[in-house]
């Protein structure tokens, strides 16, 4: 029983990036019928931005402290972040700790404003042209932003730290009447799911009670009928395109302490964010969520030893079996509308 | 000639004699002159033209005419290098009984995928074949390394059987004794080229293989492809079932594949699973796009432009850029230098990503198209003078060329 | 015994229902028509019977056989053709091409590897294509691509693919519409010729009543999915209930 809550659990953060990756992907693909394989290089971005903002914040200037001397006696030479000079030495050793969750705010213009720019200057010119189209042109812009990144930061991960405070992990069993040490988890990887859940809910909030929100899914149920009502539909498109890559990049931001940014990180979760999106059922946004938890999970699962055991290689394959089975029997998905995306 | 028309029997011709001549004419410049690193006419690099090319000819039967956008070829690529080395191990060093297991082995990898992911088109078929090359590469990766000695690739080691191997046998892959890394050097005035036998290897299979897609595009079955590609409701009308068809041509485009990944085995004995990530099979539908889908030459055009120029421009650094541009003033020199230096060494694949995305937005029909334009441009007379006509007569079909 | 026997069709479309206890009996060689105003359910009985739709219940013989369960390739394969309402054709292909898909399909059945074969080769394949595409004055269009056709020339072109399969039952679906008179004209001149060179069984779909009287011999108005009558044209003109239904909305 432990083991299966502990495989749960582990499985909550992945499944968490997942349904955020997925959850933007159908947004995109629900309102401007455009498959977009650069939304992985999104994600990415996000966890870069949490890179940015903690270099930036730590930037120093190096001053000689003569009350310190080196082995050679001479003055010792020490950074200080400016920072830290601003701000003195507990609210500016505090900020830079917090730098990942602080990202989030930086994250949220820079992210909107990417997405904006590339809907109007590069999107938008592709909702005629077929769905090949859509896949070459966002696969080619993924590559640039991957090589641009690539070379800013270079090709290793670049650790980037959650604050101390969620170092260490929480004692799960206990809480709920196991024994200790049985079911532990690490507390970041809670604050990124309960982080995960929180957005889930901000956008379906906002799709069913604002009015832009209802306009967007009349939109998605059918473009044409909405449009004939003479409503601005692009406009809003537009808009839901920088959300759904706000949406990418602040699950990027928050995953940076899981998993050190690297440039490549956004096509290894594009990938498996695509198969999320077929297995929840394109254009269901509720689908998107359920399956990448679902997968998530699944995928902790599958790499129990004792599952393993029995099937070798189960947990590298297991995903894109649900989805091979998932897309031949029902290819609908799991909750997906009829006559989206069927050929 | 072959059972081809004139015009194209011409057409094969200067293609045969193209390739054979590539290691001259990819040797334009003196071997000692400022120019001489942008001669493409060595071995290794000429090996890699004709095996791409083969791969794209490959990816094109299906993508160029079906209209059918797989993102999982490169497991086939895989599949093709692994078998190779296997005969490697379990015979010895000659390459025909390899290739040929390469053939079979992705022919038959290609008809399990191919019967299961032409159950759906559009996207999801993409992502069928993503998902089952993505599962290929974890699995080479993983629980198969035995057979494809995981991360650290395939080779030969000492101990192997090696049953065919005799004392005399050669110790490097072979074709029956002609050994694919011996060349033959000829120096010609400032000019030196390389007339090697693996390259030649390669050429005469691409010449082959170029020679059957010709027929496949020309024949029955070709215009079946292209019918698909069209109007799929059209052709189950015509008492035609498409998926027969479509899996035809996805199990040829698999052994293209799987030639090719064997090919790259007889080159250098080893397959590692790299080959066979999705971001290798994202490079061939590069080079089929960008050089022109459905068109005979341009999957070939684009294999040799992304090769030629990911070898060039990985060679060119910042002092090669400062030399060129040394005439400018000096700041200016600087800032020029600062301006291309994200695009070259190992920014290639800015560039390439740049370029690709320019070719998908304004030129649909790859550097074919491009060609064609350039060359409607230069012979402006001609073209009034069609324009003229084209107003009296209706618009002829473009030939696939 | 008609060549074709719809019963008891029935097709729901959620709360709609399309098709309410349809019978149809064509007659072997004749021109059947079916008339009636938009959203009667005309295209949906076409679509049940080339196997793009199930119906709820019901039968439908062709020739004595039941098509129901069975794909469009082979229910064509049975000999029904079907000119669709919007021009099906591949518009990418030259008309030539166009025809030669159709020409292959009748001789080879679903599928035939024929990759390395020369189309030059095919001599009979070539000449019948040719031949169809002259009876339809269409002969001197072969290199074009068949999307540069005007919309009365796709038409042409889908009905000349249809026919040169020498099917045993032809589907019209408001084969005319959109066309200018003179190419109406020239539509039913033709399938007058075809029918008469043929002896081809065909169901027209047709708005336009002067195409419908020049060429049925049987009527059947069907209005909200059901058939309200079935006669001679003669007969049909002169019904009360048509022309309520119908005729009336026409002349209006
Ligand atoms: N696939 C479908 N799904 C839902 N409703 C349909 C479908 N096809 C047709 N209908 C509806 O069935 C009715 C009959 O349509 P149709 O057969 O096309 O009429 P018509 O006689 O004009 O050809 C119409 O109300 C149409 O909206
Ligand atoms: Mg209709």
């Amino acid at each position: 029983m432990d083991a299966i809550i502990l495989q749960v659990l582990n499985g909550l953060d992945k499944g968490s990036a997942y349904a955020l990756i997925a959850l933007g992907l159908t947004l995109i693909f629900g309102t401007l019928g455009v498959v977009n394989f650069a939304h992985g290089a999104l994600f990415m971005l996000g966890s870069f931005c949490a890179v940015t903002l903690q270099k930036l914040l730590s930037l120093s200037f190096t001053v000689e402290d003569p009350t310190q001397k080196d082995f050679l006696g001479n003055p010792l030479k020490v950074d200080t972040p400016y920072i830290v000079s601003w701000f003195g030495d507990a609210t500016g050793n505090a900020i830079l700790n917090w730098s990942v969750p602080l990202a989030i705010l930086f994250a949220i213009p820079v992210m909107l404003l990417v997405g904006y720019v590339m809907e109007r200057g590069l999107i938008k010119h592709f909702y005629k042209r077929p769905h090949a189209d859509q896949i070459l042109v966002t696969f080619g812009l993924a590559i640039v932003i991957q090589e641009i990144v690539k070379y800013f930061y270079g090709a290793n991960p670049i650790p980037t730290p959650a604050p101390d405070v969620f170092r260490g992990s929480v004692d799960f069993g206990v809480m709920i009447g196991f024994a200790q040490n049985e079911i532990i988890y690490p507390y970041w990887r809670l604050v990124y799911f309960l982080f995960s859940a929180v957005i889930i809910g901000a956008v379906f909030a906002f799709l069913r009670f604002t009015t832009f929100g209802m306009v967007v899914r009349a939109g998605m149920a059918d473009r044409e009928t909405v449009g004939l009502l003479g409503i601005n539909i692009d406009k809003r498109f537009t808009i839901m395109f920088g959300i759904a890559a706000a949406v990418a990049g602040l699950a990027g931001v928050m995953y940076a302490p899981i998993n050190s940014p690297n440039y490549h990180m956004g096509m290894d979760f594009l990938v498996l964010s695509f198969v999320v999106v077929v297995v929840g059922g394109m254009g269901s946004l509720p689908g998107a969520v359920l399956a990448g938890f679902l997968l998530g999970i699944l995928e902790s699962f599958a790499s129990m030893n004792e599952v393993k055991s029995i099937i070798p290689g189960i947990d590298q394959i297991i995903i894109y079996l649900v989805a091979i089975i998932i897309l031949l029997t029902r290819p609908r998905g799991l909750m997906g509308r009829k006559g989206v995306m069927e050929e | 000639m072959l059972g081809l028309s004139k015009k194209d029997t011409t057409f094969l011709l200067v293609v045969i004699f193209l390739t054979l001549a590539t290691p001259i004419l990819l040797q334009p410049f003196p071997e000692n002159s400022a120019l001489a690193q942008f001669n493409a006419g060595y071995p290794d690099l000429m090996q890699r033209f004709a095996i791409f090319g083969i791969f794209a000819i490959g990816f094109n039967i299906l993508f160029g005419l079906t209209g059918y956008l797989s993102f999982g070829h490169a497991a086939f690529l895989g599949v093709g290098s692994y078998s190779v080395v296997w005969m490697y191990k379990l015979l010895n060093y000659n390459v025909l009984p390899g290739l040929v297991l390469a053939i079979v082995m992705s022919g038959l990898f290609a008809l399990f995928i191919g019967y299961i992911s032409l159950r759906r088109s559009g996207i999801y078929f993409s992502i069928l074949t993503l998902a089952f090359a993505q599962m290929s590469f974890n699995l080479a990766y993983s629980v198969l390394t035995p057979l494809t000695n995981g991360e650290t690739g395939l080779q030969v080691y000492n101990n192997d059987p090696q049953v065919l191997m005799s004392e005399g046998s050669p110790t490097s892959p072979h074709f029956f004794g002609i050994v694919m890394n011996e060349a033959t050097k000829v120096d010609v005035g400032g000019w030196q080229f390389t007339f090697s036998n693996g390259y030649y290897f390669c050429a005469i299979i691409a010449i082959i293989v170029f020679y059957l897609s010709l027929r496949i595009f020309r024949s029955p079955f070709g215009i079946m492809l292209r019918a698909i590609k069209t109007n799929q409701t059209r052709m189950n009308y015509t008492g035609l079932n498409p998926r027969p068809y479509t899996l035809a041509a996805f199990v040829i485009s698999g052994m293209y594949a799987g030639l090719a990944g064997g090919l790259l085995a007889a080159m250098d004995p080893l397959a590692g699973a790299e080959r066979m990530q999705w971001t290798a099979s994202g490079e061939v539908v590069l080079m089929t796009i960008l050089g022109g889908a459905g068109t005979l030459m341009g999957p070939v055009l684009g294999a040799g432009f992304i090769k030629y120029f990911e070898n060039i421009f990985s060679k060119i650094n910042d002092s090669i850029l400062h030399s060129w541009f040394s005439a400018l003033p000096d700041g200016l020199e600087d800032f020029v230098v600062f301006v291309f230096h994200p695009f070259i060494g190992k920014g290639w694949h800015l560039t390439l990503g740049l370029l690709f995305m320019l070719v998908v937005i304004f030129l649909p029909g790859g550097l074919i198209e491009g060609g064609n334009r350039i060359w409607n441009v230069i012979s402006g007379k001609n073209r009034k003078k069609k324009r003229d006509e084209a107003a009296h007569h209706p618009k002829p079909t473009s030939h696939v060329n | 015994m008609g060549i074709l026997e719809v019963s008891n069709v029935n097709k729901r479309f959620g709360g709609l229902q399309a098709l309410g206890n349809v019978n149809l009996d064509v007659a072997k060689g004749t021109v059947h028509a079916i008339i009636g105003p938009n959203g009667a359910g005309k295209s949906t009985l076409l679509n049940v019977l080339v196997g793009k739709l199930v119906p709820d219940t019901g039968t439908v013989l062709f020739n004595g056989t039941s098509v129901l369960g069975l794909k469009p390739f082979e229910i064509n394969q049975l000999g029904i053709s079907r000119v669709f309402q919007t021009p099906e054709i591949f518009s990418d292909l030259s008309v030539f091409e166009n025809m030669l898909i159709p020409c292959f399909a009748k001789r080879d059945g679903s599928f035939r590897m024929h990759a390395l074969e020369s189309i030059a080769s095919e001599k009979d394949i070539i000449e019948k294509a040719e031949h169809m595409l002259a009876e339809v004055n269409m002969a001197d269009k072969r290199h074009m691509t068949a999307s540069s056709l005007s919309r009365g020339d796709k038409r042409r072109l889908e009905m000349a693919m249809c026919l040169v399969q020498e099917p045993k039952l032809l589907l019209l679906d408001e084969p005319t519409a959109g066309m200018a008179r003179a190419d109406t004209n020239n539509t039913i001149d033709l399938l007058n010729q075809i029918h008469d060179s043929r002896e081809i069984t065909m169901v027209i779909i047709e708005h336009d009543m002067h195409v419908v009287f020049s060429l049925a011999k049987r009527i059947t108005v069907l209005a909200q999915g059901t058939p309200l009558v079935e006669d001679t044209p003669d007969n049909i003109k002169g019904h009360p209930k048509v022309k309520e239904a119908y005729l009336g909305e026409a002349a209006a």
